[in-house]
């Protein structure tokens, strides 16, 4: 972790109609963290990374995203930022490596270093079985790998994971996060929102969401011992005492 | 609330939330019905005809004068022989009309032949014999004030004004209601297949059959409410007689919605995608009823082949019956046949569809 | 353009592992064309007709002979009451009455001449305008042949018909029919591919990289546009090898009017699914543009038989253009220079749909 800063959000909103579901947030995420963002279902944890991904535009606030601005400089962004979404968005009727391939391509890498890329991948997840398989057939975990391995295939300066390891098991789950941990070795900001607040151990600093504002941000030790709580858990509960929105 | 009444408020809701497609199923009827009796009709109003003749003699002038002066003739100019390709070619007339050189003396009667030739633009049939029948007339009635009194007096009863909405307004309800009840009833249940919320709609307390039941009600009511939008319109608008049994009108219809609703359901029930539900009832709901139920192309015109398969599709008998009851004004036993077919259809339908989707769940 | 590349092979992939598309694209133009030239006729044959004949007289034989000889007429029989004609009538038995007056041929040659009168069966309109007029010409020919000399009537009119000399109906609507073919292939299919990638979720990913939205719109057209040109293709040769029917004028001008239509369509379809959330919404929206289309360009009925008001609104529809090129040039053999007027508009309406589809879709809401 380093001091410079590779996120910097001020007063960040969005509104829908009379809904506002992210309010005023703000915060920096520190180039090479694994930054957590937590919160209940519907804090507001998903729409604000939209944001920071160029996919949607804020009401209000601002937000610089691997130097690039939000509203004006959404496509530069991009080429910057995988983003591994909550529901699964690869193609179905395409193998593994022709998703890889595809996504491979379309972020600007030459024919060979896709392939080799390919191999690597493969190998390093255990995939290699899968080459050829069509997405659509595989079982929830490896899809979530799969989706992983796309969004971190051109290797960007920072990557966003919305809710990666919901609905698998505790054991995939924490296969899941050695990966996340290796990418973090390499260099790549990794931005991720969960609602397992035992995850929450596992990053650098993390920020907590209740009813689309922050209500808490540092790294886990300082969470703790400003809620006086042992773990993340506790402190969730304390802050999401007053929740209107969520579980 | 019941769970069915729960049931169908969530339907509904579902439907009436898509505003875009809510406004287009109300208005469907009514601009199809519009444009059908507006738009479609092969009447040839204007004939433009051209005029080639080598001497501009008095005797042809006049007549010319007198062919303009006609309301449904239009005067496309005087062209040269060699135009004559070019200018049906190019649209510029519909016919040319060619005056030989002997004109004045074969209509004084002096010399024998053809004095006059016609050239038409066949390339729609209809239209170029309407054309080369309606010059025919013109000419006639321009020799003689005697030859105008020997025009056939013609009558066209039941649709004096000829309005061929009165041909159509049945065929457009069928049409409309197989659109909604089948195509969009399918899709419907297929999109919560594909979602995945059809699984956990199943293991709930509730019966399928309700489910079932429940997702085709709201469709069941809007179509309910296009047929009333479709009689009044037909009756205040149009001025489409009516006087048949309203009450032979009201049970043929709701029968055949819930025919078709059947149908929607049965091709839920095969398929397991969207997109593959809308091509199907795209192709064996749709095109069937456009194309073989008598409501744009006449069923005697159609082959032998054709004629026969008709008989299969239910749209068919609806829209005889429909045009029985709207247009000739017939009572209810007027009809008795097509209801029959109709009723045993829409049972068929029902129990093997019902049928299917149990097997399906076991 | 590497990015359009990939994007397209992957449209390639998915298309080929589809297992129900590619068999639709390969038969749906043929069943079209072997099936609807058959269906689609709104020729005006077999009118059944009775007649009352009040007269005796050897014209009103004539008459009679002559309408059982035309092919356009069944004489169904010959009645002496009127009533009992006209309830074979209400009964839609028949299409028509010919009712002939006592001494009609008599009167004929004095001064207050008798008129023959037809009534028709106005249930189906068509059949019953169109019907009634054949019946009034047969009628005026048949007085005209033999009355020739007698009163002041001409010679009978020769008629020469030009481009379609047999009347047959089916080369009419056949060029049109191929149309609607491309209608629904290059209209349809695009949007709900479109709207099929928005509903799973990954156009969220492909929203989420740098591509353009001009490549990922591209990539998804071109290979409708290139089987839009090929099915077109298909059509024409199933027209000659079946119908014996091929373009009097130029297959490349048929081709670029084709080129164009298929690109304002295919853009009026990427217009709607921007705007569709589902698919459901989509084919709604669609089908029911498509049938205004449909009715209004003139594909089953001419344009220039609608009211005055409606034909001015039929300059707003694109396939109108196109029809008009293809029975043009078809039937006509109407030259390229000839239909600029139409090609104008075409590239109008692409250039138009198109670029509000491309900037009407958005990568960031």
């Amino acid at each position: 972790m380093t001091d410079e800063k590779i996120i910097s959000v001020r007063e960040l909103t969005k509104q829908f109609g009379d809904f506002t579901a992210v309010d005023h947030i703000s915060f920096d995420v520190y180039k090479g963290e694994i930054f957590g963002f937590l919160g209940a279902n519907g804090a507001g944890k998903t729409t604000a990374m939209r944001m920071l991904c160029g996919l949607s535009y804020p009401t209000s606030g601002s937000g610089v995203v691997a130097g690039f601005d939000v509203y004006r400089q959404a496509e530069q962004i991009k080429r910057h930022i995988g983003y591994m979404p909550q529901k699964f968005a690869l193609y179905e009727d395409l193998t593994v490596a022709e998703n890889m391939e595809l996504y491979g391509g379309i972020y600007g890498m030459s024919r060979k270093v896709i392939r080799d890329r390919i191999d690597e991948l493969l190998a390093k997840l255990d995939f290699e079985s899968e080459r050829n398989t069509l997405t659509g057939e595989l079982p929830l975990g490896w899809k979530q790998k799969l989706s992983f391995t796309v969004a971190s295939i051109h290797k960007p300066d920072i990557i966003f994971l919305d809710e990666p390891t919901g609905g698998v098991d505790p054991l995939t789950r924490r296969k899941f996060w050695e990966l996340i941990f290796e990418t973090a070795y390499e260099g790549t900001t990794v931005f991720v929102t969960t609602h397992y607040m035992d995850e929450a151990e596992y990053c650098n600093r993390l920020s907590m969401m209740v009813d689309g504002r922050i209500k808490a941000l540092g790294s886990p030790k300082q969470l703790k011992e400003q809620f006086n709580a042992p773990d993340m858990d506790m402190v969730f509960r304390i802050l999401a005492r007053g929740a209107k929105r969520g579980d | 609330m019941t769970t069915f009444g729960s049931f169908v408020h969530k339907e509904t809701l579902h439907i009436l939330r898509d505003t875009r497609t809510m406004m287009i199923v109300l208005l469907m009827p009514v601009v199809l019905i519009l444009l059908f009796s507006y738009a479609i009709s092969t009447e040839v109003n204007n004939v433009r005809f051209a005029v080639v003749s080598p001497h501009y003699t008095s005797a042809v002038l006049e007549q010319v004068r007198h062919l303009e002066a006609n309301p449904n003739l239009r005067f496309a100019g005087f062209i040269e022989p060699t135009e004559i390709d070019a200018t049906l070619r190019q649209g510029k007339a519909d016919v040319v009309l060619c005056y030989s050189a002997d004109y004045d003396r074969i209509s004084a009667g002096i010399e024998q032949g053809a004095s006059m030739q016609l050239v038409a633009d066949m390339s729609n049939p209809n239209n170029g014999t309407m054309a080369t029948a309606v010059v025919q007339g013109a000419i006639l009635s321009s020799q003689a004030s005697l030859a105008a009194a020997l025009q056939p007096d013609i009558r066209i009863l039941y649709n004096p004004q000829m309005k061929s909405s009165f041909n159509f307004v049945p065929g457009v309800l069928g049409l409309v209601f197989m659109l909604i009840c089948g195509m969009m009833t399918s899709v419907s249940i297929v999109r919560e297949k594909e979602v995945g919320t059809m699984e956990i709609l199943l293991v709930s307390p509730v019966k399928p059959l309700q489910i079932i039941l429940a997702k085709m009600t709201p469709y069941f009511m809007i179509s309910c409410l296009n047929l009333t939008t479709a009689l009044l319109l037909a009756k205040y608008l149009l001025q489409l007689p009516l006087t048949g049994s309203i009450t032979a009108l009201i049970i043929i219809s709701v029968l055949f919605i819930v025919l078709a609703l059947g149908l929607g359901l049965l091709i839920s029930v095969m398929v397991s995608k969207q997109i593959v539900a809308i091509l199907i009832s795209g192709m064996l709901l749709m095109i069937p009823v456009m194309m073989l139920s008598g409501m744009m192309f006449p069923i005697e015109n159609l082959p032998h082949f054709f004629r026969e398969l008709s008989v299969i599709i239910p749209a068919r008998w609806y829209i005889a019956a429909l045009r029985k009851l709207m247009i000739q004004g017939l009572p209810f036993l007027g009809v008795w046949k097509e209801m029959l077919i109709i009723s045993v259809m829409t049972l068929g339908i029902l129990s093997i569809s019902l049928k299917r989707f149990n097997d399906r769940l076991a | 353009m590497k990015t359009l590349f990939y994007l397209i092979r992957k449209e390639l992939l998915q298309f080929k592992r589809n297992t129900f598309l590619p068999k639709l694209i390969l038969a749906f133009p043929i069943v079209m064309m072997l099936i609807l030239p058959l269906i689609a006729n709104m020729e005006v044959k077999n009118v059944s007709v009775v007649i009352v004949d009040n007269d005796y007289s050897s014209l009103s034989r004539l008459l009679a002979e002559k309408m059982d000889a035309s092919s356009y007429f069944t004489l169904k029989g010959t009645f002496s009451s009127y009533n009992e004609a006209l309830s074979l009538l209400e009964e839609s038995k028949v299409d028509a009455v010919l009712s002939i007056p006592q001494d009609w041929e008599k009167s004929l040659s004095q001064p207050h001449p008798q008129r023959v009168s037809i009534s028709t069966n106005g249930v189906n309109s068509t059949k019953g305008s169109i019907g009634g007029q054949y019946l009034s010409s047969l009628v005026l020919q048949t007085m005209q042949a033999s009355l020739g000399s007698q009163a002041s009537i001409h010679n009978p009119l020769t008629v020469i018909n030009f481009y379609n000399p047999t009347q047959d109906y089916r080369r009419f609507m056949i060029p049109a029919l191929m149309i609607m073919v491309i209608i629904m292939l290059c209209c349809f299919l695009p949007t709900l591919n479109i709207v099929s990638e928005k509903e799973e979720g990954t156009m969220e990913q492909m929203n989420v990289t740098p591509v353009p939205r001009f490549t990922f719109i591209a990539s998804k057209l071109i290979p409708y546009w290139i089987m839009g040109l090929l099915v077109l293709g298909e059509a024409m040769i199933i027209a000659w090898l079946v119908y014996n029917l091929s373009p009097m004028g130029s297959i490349g001008t048929i081709f670029l009017g084709a080129l164009l239509f298929i690109l304002t369509m295919s853009g009026f379809g990427l217009l709607i699914s921007n705007i569709s959330g589902n698919m459901q919404q989509a084919m709604f929206v669609m089908f029911f543009f498509v049938i205004i289309f449909i009715l209004m360009s003139g594909l089953f009925t001419p344009v220039t038989s609608m009211p005055a008001w409606c034909q001015k609104l039929a300059y707003a529809f694109p396939p109108r253009y196109f029809i008009e090129i293809m029975r043009d040039v078809y039937l006509k053999g109407t030259h390229l220079v000839e239909l600029w007027p139409n090609l104008l508009a075409l590239t109008g309406f692409a250039a138009f749909f198109d670029t509000w589809a491309i900037l009407s879709y958005r990568k960031q809401q």
